[in-house]
């Protein structure tokens, strides 16, 4: 008797905060109603990877081919090089941009001179700002074989002009050093804000027993830094799978696509660029990066937090 | 920031030692060398623009404008297509802005206050769709059957709220706006919307100036994904769109070029073109970030608190 009143108060209780609260309800309304319809809709949608889509039946009625769509892909030609292409792009992007920004934040947070400092760091986010049609417009401009800064500068050392843009060797490398050159700068925000935020007496302490900048950058800047490293590190080793679509896209060529075929422009091309639409495969491919990548992010943070005590979760 | 400069000023009563001294210098080159990284491939850029179309095909500009025309800028400016994609923007862009912050904002506010029963499961559901989504197809399915495709409003619907802006705004709404205020106007009578109406929207004016910044270059002014998908007719590309046609495709109207027999000449214009249109399109953002850009390190520094 008494435990029965007690639940009964208890959802007493709750339907009361619920009811005095029932205007933030209406705020939310129309937010989540975005959201379902924008973000888990499309989720109940990406059954049809296990169907045989067809425009006439709909998404329930189509019929339902277990993994047949999954199973087209591992068999496909096309499996190989583009899982190749998208984790050699990745972490290749990874270990070139990862470390700069940091290497750039101490250097930076070491700069005295407000007018300088804050210079750089004016020049340096500039790239951030430009969009990525603009990038690689920039990059074909740039890099002309015949009007190009890399052509002018060859021609004057009385070498051939090259025409890396056209090199599907040089793909991987034009891809990820101007994307370096682009976020550097911005990548490194974050890590300059976590650098204020040290405190000044261990600085001082360091200073008082003789310690130099270099130690100092070692001893404290370095571990300080630590933890917001570890956490961005972990999501981007989770988006691995998603190597940036925009520039991808921009930058193939029929020349180099043995190089630059990632799983999302195989995906987008599948789906809505070739003569017989196959959104079921599409979307198939598409749910299989999805699944592998949040498998991926689900083990590395834990294995970040086993080893290092720092996880995004 | 106020107080790293109270410990530089300290420690620089402490004489430097030479290894200091030399490391400082070096630092210093490293800066320096990054900056003329960033700037060189900027500076050329500009100088080819208001070069002359002879100099440019030659290959004769370097960093400094080579026979300066601006033959160029009067190309891109009579060319409808760009006027118009620029106008296309500028709508998608302001509209775009005004939906996104306004979601955002009416999402924070309840999402962060400690006493909403479910805060935890909507704002779990928002987080998941950062971890895994539905996908390409799937998503452009749900556009088409809504009846969206090639309508401007494809531009902006499916945007909505960003995971990680609402995520910066329910932190800032809960570091900032204390609860024994939000109880205060409830004890004067107010109700929720009073409050937010307002008590919350007038503190939320740094948030609000980040998120629209945030929205406005990442979301609308510099992406051409969404326009790639969902627009079929030329009238309503965004300028993204028709740089990729101009710089990328390499595809330019044959009417801009008519007036000039020479085929060189032609070729010459034609790059010369793209280089004016590359500083044509990153102008409007490069002239208001400078000013802007302490709102952008703001923003990312309330979104780096855990």
């Amino acid at each position: 008797m008494g435990d029965r009143s007690h639940v009964e108060e208890q959802t007493l209780r709750l339907w009361l905060r619920i009811r005095r609260n029932w205007q933030l309800y209406v705020l939310l309304f129309l937010p989540v109603l975005w959201l379902i319809v924008f973000r888990y809709a499309p989720m109940y949608g990406a059954q049809i990877a296990f169907r045989q889509y067809s425009p006439a039946f709909g998404i329930e009625g189509s019929p339902w081919v277990g993994f047949a769509n999954f199973i087209r892909f591992f068999n496909s030609p096309k499996f190989e090089p583009v899982i190749i292409n998208t984790l050699v792009l990745s972490f290749y992007s990874l270990i070139a941009g990862f470390p700069i920004p940091i290497i750039l934040a101490l250097s930076l947070n070491q700069v005295k001179t407000r007018m300088f400092r804050n210079s750089v760091q004016m020049i340096t986010y500039a790239p951030h700002f430009i969009s990525t049609v603009v990038i690689v417009g920039m990059l074909f401009q740039f890099l002309h074989p015949r009007v190009g800064f890399t052509a002018v500068i060859a021609q004057s050392l009385g070498m051939q002009p090259p025409n890396w843009m056209g090199d599907p060797g040089a793909f991987r490398h034009i891809f990820v050093w101007s994307g370096v050159w682009q976020e550097m700068g911005f990548g490194a925000i974050i890590y300059l804000a976590v650098l204020s935020t040290v405190d000044p007496a261990l600085h001082e302490a360091a200073v008082v027993d003789g310690a130099n900048r270099l130690q100092r950058i070692r001893y404290i800047d370095i571990p300080g830094l630590l933890p917001t490293a570890m956490v961005l590190l972990v999501l981007s080793t989770g988006r691995v799978l998603e190597v940036a679509f925009e520039k991808v896209y921009l930058m193939q060529s029929p020349l180099n696509l043995g190089v630059a075929e990632v799983i999302n422009t195989y995906v987008y091309k599948v789906g809505l660029l070739s003569p017989i639409l196959d959104f079921s495969y599409s979307t198939a491919i598409g749910l299989l990066k999805g699944i592998v990548g949040l498998l991926l992010l689900i083990t590395v943070n834990h294995a970040a937090r086993r080893l290092t005590e720092n996880s995004v979760w | 920031m106020a107080s790293m400069s109270s410990y530089e000023s300290n420690i620089n009563k402490v004489n430097e030692s030479a290894v200091d001294r030399i490391f400082m210098m070096g630092n210093t080159a490293f800066l320096l060398v990054i900056t003329i990284i960033i700037l060189l491939p900027l500076i050329f850029i500009v100088s080819a623009s208001f070069s002359s179309a002879e100099a440019v095909i030659a290959g004769r500009v370097t960093l400094w404008p080579v026979d300066f025309s601006l033959l160029g800028y009067e190309t891109i400016f009579e060319h409808k297509k760009v006027w118009n994609g620029f106008a296309n923007s500028l709508f998608y862009t302001f509209f775009g802005t005004i939906f996104n912050v306004f979601m955002t904002i009416i999402a924070a506010y309840p999402l962060s206050r400690q006493d909403l029963v479910g805060r935890r499961v909507i704002t779990i559901a928002f987080i998941f769709t950062m971890l895994f989504s539905g996908g390409l197809i799937p998503t452009y399915m749900v556009v088409r059957d809504l009846g969206l495709l090639n309508t401007r409003a494809a531009m902006i619907l499916p945007t909505g709220i960003g995971v990680f802006n609402l995520l910066i705004t329910i932190t800032f709404f809960r570091t900032t706006i204390p609860p024994e205020l939000i109880e205060a106007a409830r004890i004067d009578g107010a109700n929720d919307f009073r409050t937010f109406g307002s008590i919350i929207l007038p503190l939320a004016r740094p948030i609000i100036a980040v998120l629209a910044l945030f929205y406005a270059v990442n979301t609308h002014w510099n992406t051409y994904f969404q326009a790639l998908i969902y627009l079929k007719d030329q009238e309503l590309f965004p300028l993204q769109l028709v740089l990729r046609e101009i710089l990328i495709q390499n595809s330019i109207d044959a009417s801009m070029l008519i007036d000039i027999e020479d085929l060189v000449a032609r070729e010459g214009l034609r790059e010369l073109l793209k280089y004016s249109l590359i500083v044509v399109a990153s102008v409007p953002v490069m002239i208001i970030y400078p000013f802007v850009q302490r709102h952008f390190v703001k923003g990312m520094m309330i979104g780096s608190v855990k």
